[in-house]
């Protein structure tokens, strides 16, 4: 075949796909519906997930362990633990408040309580110069007690340091086991949708090319080759994709548009709307070109794999 | 042009073949005249032309092409050779009149220019001018006919299989198919009619193959319709 010719096809091919397209509106209407509905709530599954995420990583940055230090201690005592502790694994950052820090700090947590200030002015300063250590990964939260339980290190610190046992630990153990749940259950769920979202359209999109399968056989008759039946229906059903991704996008818009107008700064439990609306928009384009992308795949693979059985000569 | 060799056609065992050794030789340029009533075995006759069907035994072969060494790519291009006038029309139930006899010419990838000089012209000969742009579904049974016959000879094909063309059509326009028949057959296509009309194969006076239960009971030249 001539390169001119295959031309001549190629833009026949897309062209009859965009008539067909037209002219099987109701058709198309029903398989887009189904493409929307789904493409929607496999892309709100995976907003929900990032925002799920954040939040959980929000509590964990909260998270930390303080290392109270005698008022004998040395500056140069000070620094020695800190770069010790910054050369563990498991430790992300340190933060040192000296005793005047910590003061000023716990007078602005109680502005409020007149009665509590009062206390303080009429003392010397009381409180601890205090380490806080940040963690990567709160499972490994025994390693770094092990280092500062250690006699050299814990002649340092107050009786009470460093301070994260008890029922706060126990609290850590929770929230760091139930993250770690959710987390795979925002995944597995994703991933679930996503392939019953694949299986629903091409479903539909094989009973739209069942209805039709007459035509196929005609055009088979008349001598057409597989490529110029097929075409047409691969295009409609990219078509399908295509505008499928853009209404679903649409859709996903102005719920975050409509939520951040009249729910104002709100959250529903963990799910934390700024932060989701902020994510989307962020990720516009790239949301935008994953659901264009997801919906032509789709289209394109169901109708070619919907088409084949039509297209077989008989072989008895 | 057509050769069968004893071939054989059988769906089901138990309701024996179909087609029983038929053996049929047809020149280039012939005219020749399928009788024989429903059930006898003329459609699946052309349905194994077409390769539709694969016959149970026996050779077939078209315009030099073997059927036994044809292959499944190669099975588009052996129906672009032949014309076929389907009883039942096969109309593309979306494409208009106009595209329906276009599709023939863009299956053999002849350009829109040619295409809408082409297509015109055949539409007039059968008597469609007009209706270019109505769907299939808005024409009459006759109508509908004429546009499977336009878009069987639109590409000037070497060999053309009619099955039953007239069948829906009332005398008048039931000549006006055949007079098409002949005219292309008088450029040189070969053409294989079947029908029932005995007035038709009384006036044609052209070779005529009887075939009852699946077998050739009479094969002869410049024939009238008999009466078995």
């Amino acid at each position: 075949m001539s390169m001119r010719r295959k031309y001549t096809t190629f833009l026949r091919i897309l062209h009859a796909g965009t008539v067909n397209f037209i002219r099987n509106a109701t058709l198309a209407l029903a398989a887009m519906a189904v493409m929307i509905v789904t493409l929607t709530i496999v892309l709100f599954s995976l907003i929900a997930n990032a925002t799920f995420g954040n939040t959980i990583q929000q509590i964990t940055n909260k998270i930390n362990i303080s290392v109270y230090l005698e008022d004998t201690t040395t500056p140069a005592q000070t620094t020695a633990l800190q770069n010790k502790l910054k050369q563990l694994p498991n430790v992300k950052s340190v933060e040192y408040l000296d005793k005047a820090a910590v003061l000023k700090q716990y007078i602005n947590q109680n502005a409020n309580n007149v009665a509590l200030q009062q206390a303080i002015n009429e003392t010397s300063n009381p409180l601890p110069a205090t380490i806080h250590v940040y963690l990567n990964d709160l499972n490994q939260i025994k390693d770094v007690e092990g280092f500062l339980l250690q006699t050299d290190n814990k002649k340092l610190q107050t009786s009470d340091s460093p301070s994260y046992s008890g029922n706060l630990k126990e609290a850590i153990d929770n929230i760091t086991h139930a993250t770690n749940i959710l987390r795979e259950i925002g995944i597995i769920t994703v991933v679930i949708f996503a392939i019953v979202s694949a299986l629903i359209i091409f479903n539909t999109i094989q009973m739209a090319i069942f209805n039709r399968r007459d035509e196929i056989q005609i055009m088979r008759l008349l001598g057409a080759s597989t490529w110029f039946i097929r075409g047409p229906f691969i295009v409609e059903s990219a078509i399908y994709g295509f505008l499928s991704a853009i209404f679903s996008i649409l859709i996903i818009n102005s719920v975050f548009v409509a939520a951040s107008s009249t729910l104002k700064a709100s959250s529903l439990g963990l799910l934390d709307i700024n932060y989701a609306t902020t994510y989307f928009d962020n990720h516009f384009w790239k949301f935008l070109g994953l659901q264009i992308c997801i919906g032509i795949l789709i289209g394109t693979a169901s109708s070619l794999i919907a088409t084949r059985r039509y297209l077989k000569f008989k072989t008895k | 042009m057509i050769l069968l060799d004893r071939v054989t056609k059988t769906y089901n065992r138990e309701l024996g073949p179909s087609l029983d050794r038929i053996t049929l030789h047809v020149e280039p340029k012939e005219f020749v005249i399928v009788v024989g009533q429903s059930g006898a075995g003329k459609t699946t006759l052309l349905k194994l032309l077409t390769r539709e069907e694969r016959p149970t035994s026996g050779k077939i072969i078209i315009g030099g092409i073997d059927y036994d060494k044809l292959r499944d790519k190669d099975i588009p291009l052996l129906r672009r050779k032949i014309g076929v006038v389907f009883q039942d029309f096969k109309l593309l139930p979306n494409k208009t009149v106009f595209e329906n006899v276009a599709f023939a010419l863009e299956i053999v990838g002849v350009g829109k220019k040619e295409i809408n000089n082409t297509v015109p012209k055949v539409l007039d000969i059968v008597n469609l001018k007009g209706k270019e742009k109505r769907m299939p579904r808005e024409l009459s049974g006759g109508e509908r006919q004429r546009v499977a016959i336009a878009r069987a000879i639109v590409r000037q094909p070497k060999i053309l299989i009619a099955d039953e063309p007239t069948g829906n059509l009332d005398p008048k326009h039931a000549w006006d198919v055949i007079k098409v028949l002949e005219k292309i057959n008088r450029y040189g296509t070969t053409v294989l009619l079947t029908t029932h009309n005995a007035d038709i194969v009384n006036k044609l006076k052209r070779r005529v193959v009887t075939i009852q239960d699946g077998k050739v009971a009479s094969d002869r030249a410049n024939a009238d319709y008999e009466v078995l």
